[in-house]
């Protein structure tokens, strides 16, 4: 399959590799897809006081495209509101990697991931978040 | 070193410079153009003797009779006549197939086409090590059961069926048996005098000949007869019409007549470069070689780095033409349906690579492979949560993923 450079820069000089401490307070952490998928994007915000991202960091199993999607992600998120990281969306990650058909759905994990983080946060805050049924588990 | 190294032959050769020189002399106007079929001049009669020497060439190689050998555009056609043809003709006898689930689909597709025609057919499952118990093949068998195919060496994992004692067994019951050795010929030695096989699928490009020519072996005694699935001039005995390629027939006659005399040493030092390889790569952690190491051909391994996803693999091995079993290699976005066979999980069907090594392979080529290897296994798993997890002591089949 043929890359465009894009993803090949990403997947060779993948930014913001590594982990947060998941149990700070500040830190949300979002874990989307399966090993069995063949894919398992793991991304983690790091929310200042002001409600803004100021660190992200990803690792990433699978395809090059969906290495590149969670690397692209968070350079993006970095700096961003809450808000407006949660209205990233996957075309706009597809469009800009310019990736093909069959790997769209690398685009869709990587937008499942910063979602699943922010409400990871919203919850460890207390604060409203769209998903609740993990708190009334 | 050409770069991106093969190690992808399995899947294709390259023509040997000795095949692609006779195949030149039947083409141009100098040299044999005749149509093999022409019996009113010298240019007909040298084309057919052309032809002849191939099938001779052929036939030597697996023990045939150059009478038993109907040349095919390759395997995949030389599979569906096999199956589809004797299906047909002995209908009378029973509408019943016994195949095996790590079957190439030129096999396994012809036998979905039989069921949608009214068969029924047994997919045998493979033990965990790739090869087929006997005793399941045998219970697998029935009084309308007109067919058994096994291929005899797996395109994926390599591992060597035996062939010889499934022929004693269907013989025995009266069944005929079909094997698709387009990845064995010329790799592993076939004795069609002893082995009791009634059909035999070949290929041309698996072993340094061109692509688009394979042949189909039907036995001569007992007589094995099948229902043609192209029909024209009556060429081949009737059972596979159509003009005779003769440059495409003599390039595959020399490839067979070079591995019969070059087998046992290519053999020897294919296999020592593969055992290189794998000791260079056998002290990664986590990696798990799929298919029986014993009963493989000695060009092959297939290896399942855990934790690591095939395509990018391959993406950062970019310097190696391998192949993978992951599913974002394949069309369908499954992954192997071999691995998953014998039972590996998807996990590690997703995180395999095949190298295929052959007769241009060099030492050189292989210490590159390991270094390249090792150093991105690394970087890929620097990379990867599961990896991170597993050092961390998390046991994966713990967590609720969220499948998609």
């Amino acid at each position: 399959m043929a890359y465009s450079d894009k993803v090949i820069d990403h997947y060779e000089n993948p930014r913001n590799v590594g982990s947060l401490d998941k149990d700070d307070a500040s830190v949300g952490t979002g874990m989307v897809g399966a090993p069995a998928c063949g894919d398992v994007m793991r991304l983690q915000i790091k929310v200042n006081e002001q409600g803004v991202i100021e660190d992200a960091k990803f690792k990433t199993y699978g395809c090059g495209s969906a290495i590149a999607s969670s690397s692209l992600l968070t350079e993006w998120v970095k700096g961003k509101s809450l808000d407006e990281a949660a209205s990233i969306k996957n075309t706009d990650i597809a469009e800009e990697l310019e990736l093909p058909p069959v790997k769209i759905h690398c685009s869709v994990l990587a937008e499942d991931a910063i979602k699943a983080a922010i409400s990871d946060y919203k919850q460890k805050q207390g604060l409203d978040s769209d998903d609740d049924v993990a708190q009334s588990a | 070193m050409k770069k991106p190294i093969y190690f992808d032959y399995s899947a294709t050769t390259p023509v040997d410079p000795r095949v692609a020189e006779k195949m030149c002399q039947c083409l141009t106007l100098d040299g044999n153009f005749g149509n093999p079929a022409s019996r009113s001049h010298e240019y007909g009669w040298k084309a057919e003797e052309a032809v002849e020497e191939a099938r001779q060439q052929v036939a030597d190689l697996v023990g045939a009779d150059p009478k038993e050998i109907v040349f095919t555009s390759g395997a995949t056609e030389s599979d569906n006549l096999a199956i589809k043809g004797a299906a047909h003709f002995y209908q009378k006898k029973g509408k019943h197939v016994v195949t095996c689930k790590t079957e190439h689909k030129a096999v396994l597709d012809t036998c979905r086409q039989l069921e949608r025609e009214g068969y029924e057919v047994t997919y045998l499952d493979p033990e965990p090590n790739g090869l087929i118990d006997l005793d399941k093949l045998k219970a697998a068998i029935r009084d309308d059961t007109v067919l058994v195919s096994i291929m005899h060496v797996n395109n994926e994992i390599g591992v060597i069926q035996d062939i010889a004692a499934i022929g004693e067994i269907t013989r025995e019951r009266k069944v005929l048996f079909h094997v698709d050795a387009a990845q064995s010929a010329g790799k592993v030695p076939i004795d069609l005098q002893t082995m009791k096989v009634d059909l035999m699928s070949f290929s041309a490009h698996k072993i340094y000949g061109p692509k688009g020519i394979g042949a189909l072996y039907v036995r001569r005694k007992p007589r094995v007869r099948l229902e043609a699935q192209m029909h024209g001039g009556g060429h081949e005995r009737g059972m596979r019409s159509g003009t005779l390629p003769t440059h495409q027939i003599v390039g595959m006659g020399e490839a067979f007549r070079i591995a019969k005399e070059e087998m046992a040493a290519d053999n020897e030092r294919i296999r020592m470069l593969r055992d290189r390889l794998l000791k260079g790569l056998e002290d990664i952690e986590e990696i798990y070689i799929n298919g029986d190491l014993e009963q493989r051909v000695p060009h092959n391994l297939n290896i399942s780095f855990n934790f690591v996803e095939g395509e990018s693999l391959m993406m950062a091995l970019k310097d190696l033409a391998v192949s993978s079993g992951s599913a974002c290699t394949s069309a369908s976005l499954e992954p192997s349906y071999v691995l998953r066979a014998l039972g590996r999980n998807d996990e590690l069907a997703h995180s395999s690579i095949r190298f295929s090594l052959g007769r241009f392979t060099t030492e050189e080529e292989v210490d590159y492979a390991i270094e390249a290897i090792k150093q991105n296994i690394d970087k890929l798993r620097e990379l990867s949560p599961l990896w991170e997890m597993y050092k961390e002591g998390i046991d994966l089949n713990s967590i609720e993923w969220t499948a998609h």
